[in-house]
């Protein structure tokens, strides 16, 4: 099966260890390929949902990236698509099925959201781009490292979105009862957090930053 | 071999599908018993709570069965049915579809501390999906002792603080007839509820606070024939 990794090269050779780390900086799957958006936008109202999606996202990336990686050479390619998204949508109503009954309340908070993980483009996007061409091993680190990228954003974001519209972390609530209006104090919840345009400002906030910071993303012009 | 002739391709989708099929179905089968437990736990503990009575998931099967002394089924004021199992399975989304006198609807009786409330399930329409909740009351029928709501989908900070005891903290003490006649509890604009009829919205959530307020008349009012005769 794998003939294309060389017996030699170590399984955490610089090469392998840059599938894992690319994708949290230079080539991230959402501030610089800008996939995944749609998700991003819609379960980060809270931070745990957003640690329950990274996870899942993780587990389907991962195993869908070696099993797709591991029948490469059988798939005929005029269904490639078709068998791509047949695997990631098994892995994704396991993942769905596993949480209702494992994890039923945060089941229902993510609710249509572990299905849409189907639609997630960065998996289908790596299954194409990668797990086709290269062994399982390779595509194990790039499946991890790909969906690591996106969740450290899913729950960058969902961490600011809960700070500032809600107050409260992880459900916690971080600011005190008695600064609120309501309560005669000063500070109000920043209900715009709430809705899904302010996680697309965040998220270009977080562009801009990691831009700044590292000048190799800049275009020419 | 070529796989990319058309035989070999349609072995492989044909392979490919009976295998998925079968680990999905085994998956679904293995987990359903555990998945469906949790839904009824669930529903448990929100009738529990109704009544102020909070446990575990765990621990739902057990509370029920000692507060939940009977589940009455209800049709046009009359009781229709005592078996405990046909109350507790009656599908309130298919209820709701039929008219307030036509339809069947459970109510259940708790015994807590030697009082004895009636707990009144209900289904309705938020923004974003489906609403539901449970409303108990006192003995008479008509004064509240407490509520909760759940919902699917609504906004959260918005329609979905309805669940939240910023909400259903007004509820207690409330009354849903007034001399006989049925009165409901209206949901209105936020700040000007007053009166034993009324509560705040949702500011921010007007349509789930509506959907809330259609629910509440619209689930209160089969058993306001039957509440008239106790």
């Amino acid at each position: 099966m794998s003939t294309e990794v060389k017996q030699t090269e170590s399984l955490f050779s610089k090469k392998n260890r840059k599938l894992i780390s690319d994708p949290f900086n230079d080539n991230n799957p959402i501030t610089v390929q800008v996939l995944g958006i749609c998700s991003a936008l819609a379960i980060t109202v809270k931070l745990e949902p957003a640690i329950v999606m990274s996870l899942s996202v993780v587990f389907v990336m991962a195993a869908g990236n070696v099993i797709i990686s591991l029948i490469r050479n059988l798939i005929p390619n005029r269904i490639r698509i078709i068998v791509q998204l047949v695997v990631v949508a098994s892995l994704v109503i396991l993942v769905d099925q596993f949480l209702k009954a494992y994890a039923y309340d945060v089941s229902k908070q993510l609710s249509v959201f572990v299905g849409l993980i189907i639609t997630n483009c960065i998996i289908m996007g790596r299954f194409e781009a990668f797990a086709l061409a290269n062994g399982p091993w390779k595509s194990f680190m790039d499946g991890i490292g790909n969906s690591i990228g996106y969740g450290v954003i899913l729950i960058a974001v969902a961490f600011f979105r809960e700070l500032l519209g809600s107050g409260a972390l992880l459900g916690f609530q971080l600011i005190p009862d008695s600064w609120y209006i309501t309560n005669g104090g000063f500070y109000a919840n920043n209900g715009f957090f709430l809705f899904p345009p302010m996680a697309l400002i965040v998220v270009g906030l977080i562009i801009w930053a990691q831009r700044a910071k590292n000048t190799k993303l800049i275009e020419e012009n | 071999m070529n796989v990319n002739s058309n035989g070999y391709t349609y072995t492989f989708a044909t392979v490919m599908v009976v295998l998925v099929a079968v680990l999905l179905s085994g998956a679904s089968l293995g987990l359903k018993s555990k998945q469906e437990s949790n839904v009824k736990q669930e529903k448990m503990q929100s009738i529990l709570a109704s009544v102020g009575v909070e446990v575990n998931r765990d621990e739902a099967q057990a509370a029920y069965d000692e507060v939940i002394t009977k589940v009455l089924t209800i049709k046009g004021g009359e009781v229709v049915s005592e078996d405990r199992e046909t109350g507790f399975n009656v599908d309130m989304a298919k209820a709701i579809k039929s008219s307030n006198m036509e339809r069947e609807v459970p109510l259940y009786v708790a015994n807590k501390n030697g009082e004895s409330f009636y707990i009144v399930p209900m289904r309705g329409k938020g923004l974003w999906g489906p609403v539901w909740g449970f409303v108990s009351l006192e003995e008479d029928g008509n004064t509240v002792v407490g509520a909760n709501f759940g919902h699917k989908s609504e906004t959260p900070g918005l329609g979905a603080e309805i669940s939240t005891p910023m909400f259903t903290d007004q509820f207690p003490g409330k009354k849903i007839s007034e001399a006989g006649i049925f009165q409901s509890i209206s949901v209105v604009k936020q700040g000007t509820s007053s009166g034993d009829y009324a509560v705040d919205g949702i500011s921010g959530g007007t349509i789930t606070s509506n959907g809330v307020n259609d629910m509440l008349a619209d689930c209160l009012a089969p058993y306001a024939e039957y509440f008239k005769n106790i």
